[in-house]
């Protein structure tokens, strides 16, 4: 099976008047059709970046390395025409804020047949049947194309940008925050449709959250990243229920267990702030906040080490972490979670 | 895609998409209709613009053009307002009321049109600026500050007397006017536009359009167009208050084409003949007074439309 989505060594770095800030420092993804990806992390850890670097949709102020393989096809050196043709036909974005990502004086249904019309796949009275139904297909009643983006509610707004994702039949879908804004009941209910519709038409999904839960719930693999990096990889359950990498641990403790009340009674968050990305520190960079550094993590930069299946349960699992690699030291009292 | 809906269609007959289409425009229009009938002043002016469209528009059914000449003048000079001349007569014996409503002919034909030139030069030219300015790289920036520096080049040159120059430049007539006033009015609608034009660029949907695959002219004529559109209508109501007075202006200082009879020439002629220090009042006045009704009701009208038209002023009431 070809991969429908393969990213190498993915660099990105903002120009600043204050020097260049590396966002995102080589990640490595991929995707299968079908498949759902889901990346965490907590604010400013690069998620969004890889997100938009994959159509090439960073401020000029952005400089892109490495590889971007859509479908086969480097999207980091594609020219203007080309790139512009699969956008949205090749792989398309549901935006985090339907509030603001739909144009408040255009009625719901042109903003959908919006991408048809630019790319030539349907005009017309076509254009306006397949709008009926994409809108049904998100569980809108078809008449809410005549209305305008005020008329509807968030949860309405966040489906209309779900329709308008899935308009020229794309082969992968990225979410990114799609369900941020949105109250716990109408989330649910986005997740489930958009887990649907994934297992219907067999679209690979890459799903951006700071919410790992909700990423557990949807997702089959699921990478947490941290500082430009991706330092746990995996399936869900496995990363979200039993982590490898102690910062993959501490996000995934931050959710307090419902009729639990020792979670409740002893918050489990994790001290410090993350680092600045224009100066981070040598060796490995969670060492600062980690709970069980040691002393060799001040010098060495762990890459990806797959993880020990006996250990953590499941196969194919990969963690950025001296306390899973090859050389690992003794482990302390109190290993790693 | 039927296929997409497993629910049969109900049984009812379905009307032709043309059809539909035809039904939904006349309830649009219906609900605008409805909207604007609400706005009191924005009916006042329309009310004020139809009588004085229409009498500009019929006028050679009820008057006499030969009465509006020197020599086939009807009364005797300065005859103050009367059954017979309800203005009064000028000073070659002509009927105000018949030349203030010729006049409205040309003032109007020449505020328009004048209004146009300058609008849609303004929106190009503004819309250009600030999209390419804010997301067409270096070179965009670099022909966004050259079309902004012309623009307040245009900006600090006195308009009057720089439509006075043109006027006296280019060969005289109606067309000219139209030229000079389009010319030299447009530069506050660039900024606005722009300005307006930079705010919407940094909407998020703006960057949505982008990511799928929209060129420049998609995001400039289907995203931007539509939210500026509200400033340039605005705008485009002050400025037809703006281009009849500046074409009476220029008429008043004799730049206007002295074989048409306006508003603005209707006030030289009373000035040149005297009216002021004769106390010929009939004579002044009215010509001050329909420019300025006029300008009124096209500020009235144009503040109406703009709160019907901007969905957000109008489902908030």
């Amino acid at each position: 099976m070809t991969s429908l989505l393969d990213v190498q060594d993915l660099h990105v770095t903002y120009r600043t008047e204050g020097g260049d800030v590396p966002a995102v420092r080589g990640v490595n993804l991929s995707l299968g059709p079908g498949d759902t990806l889901g990346l965490a992390g907590e604010s400013g850890s690069g998620k969004s970046t890889v997100a938009l670097s994959l159509l090439r949709l960073l401020p000029a102020t952005a400089r892109v390395e490495g590889s971007v393989l859509l479908e086969g096809e480097d999207v980091l050196a594609m020219r203007w025409g080309t790139l512009r043709a699969v956008r949205w036909v090749g792989a398309s974005v549901i935006f985090q804020g339907a509030m603001h990502s739909l144009n408040p004086v255009r009625r719901i249904g042109d903003q959908i047949a919006e991408p048809m019309q630019i790319h030539g796949t349907a005009k017309g009275a076509d254009a306006a049947e397949r709008v009926q139904g994409l809108l049904r297909q998100v569980g809108l009643p078809a008449s809410r194309a005549r209305d305008y983006p005020h008329q509807l509610s968030g949860g309405q707004r966040q489906r209309v940008m779900i329709a308008m994702a899935l308009a020229c039949e794309p082969r992968l879908v990225i979410a990114d925050e799609a369900t941020t804004a949105l109250d716990v009941m109408i989330q649910a209910q986005i997740l489930d449709l958009l887990r649907s519709l994934v297992a219907e038409h067999g679209i690979g999904m890459l799903m951006i959250s700071h919410d790992l839960s909700v990423l557990a719930e949807t997702c089959d693999r699921v990478g947490i990243m941290y500082a430009g990096r991706v330092v746990e990889q995996g399936p869900a359950s496995g990363v979200v229920h039993a982590p490898a990498h102690p910062y993959a641990g501490a996000l995934s403790a931050a959710f307090p267990t419902i009729g639990d009340p020792a979670s409740r009674l002893a918050p489990r968050g994790l001290p410090g702030d993350p680092p600045d990305p224009a100066d981070p520190p040598a060796g490995c960079v969670f060492r600062p906040r980690c709970p069980v550094s040691e002393e060799v993590c001040a010098t060495l930069d762990p890459p990806l080490w797959p993880v020990d299946p006996d250990e953590h349960g499941d196969s194919d699992r990969h963690a950025a972490c001296v306390h899973v690699g090859p050389e690992r030291p003794v482990p302390a009292a109190g290993e790693v979670r | 895609m039927t296929d997409l809906d497993p629910r049969p269609s109900p049984a009812a007959p379905v009307p032709s998409p043309r059809a539909l289409a035809r039904r939904r425009r006349q309830r649009a229009l219906g609900r605008f209709a409805r909207s604007y009938a609400h706005n009191r002043a924005g009916m006042f002016g329309l009310l004020s613009l139809l009588v004085i469209a229409t009498a500009a528009l019929t006028a050679p059914m009820f008057i006499e053009q030969s009465h509006l000449s020197i020599t086939g003048a009807p009364g005797q000079p300065y005859e103050p307002p009367s059954a017979e001349y309800p203005l009064g007569t000028d000073n070659f014996g002509r009927s105000v009321l018949d030349l203030i409503i010729w006049g409205a002919r040309v003032s109007l034909a020449v505020g328009l049109l004048a209004t146009v030139v300058s609008v849609t030069l303004g929106t190009v030219i503004g819309i250009t600026a600030g999209h390419f300015g804010s997301s067409g790289g270096t070179g965009g920036r670099i022909a966004s500050t050259v079309l902004m520096r012309i623009t307040d080049w245009f900006l600090v040159l006195p308009t009057l007397v720089l439509a006075v120059a043109l006027a006296a430049v280019l060969p005289g007539g109606t067309g000219t006017i139209v030229v000079a006033i389009g010319l030299t009015v447009w530069p506050p609608t660039a900024r606005l536009v722009r300005a307006q034009t930079l705010a919407v660029e940094a909407r998020p949907y703006v960057e949505r359009a982008r990511a799928l695959g929209g060129g420049h002219t998609h995001v400039m004529l289907w995203h931007v167009l539509p939210n500026v559109m509200p400033v340039v209508l605005a705008q485009t109501t002050l400025l037809v208050a703006t281009s009849i007075i500046a074409e009476s202006t220029l008429a008043f200082l004799g730049m206007g084409d002295p074989t048409t009879i306006s508003w603005g020439g209707i006030l030289e002629a009373a000035r040149t003949a005297g009216a002021v220090s004769a106390g010929i009042w009939w004579y002044m006045v009215p010509p001050g007074l329909a420019i300025a009704v006029v300008a009124l009701s096209f500020t009235l009208c144009g503040r109406a439309v703009e709160s019907v038209i901007n969905p957000r002023l109008r489902e908030n009431r």
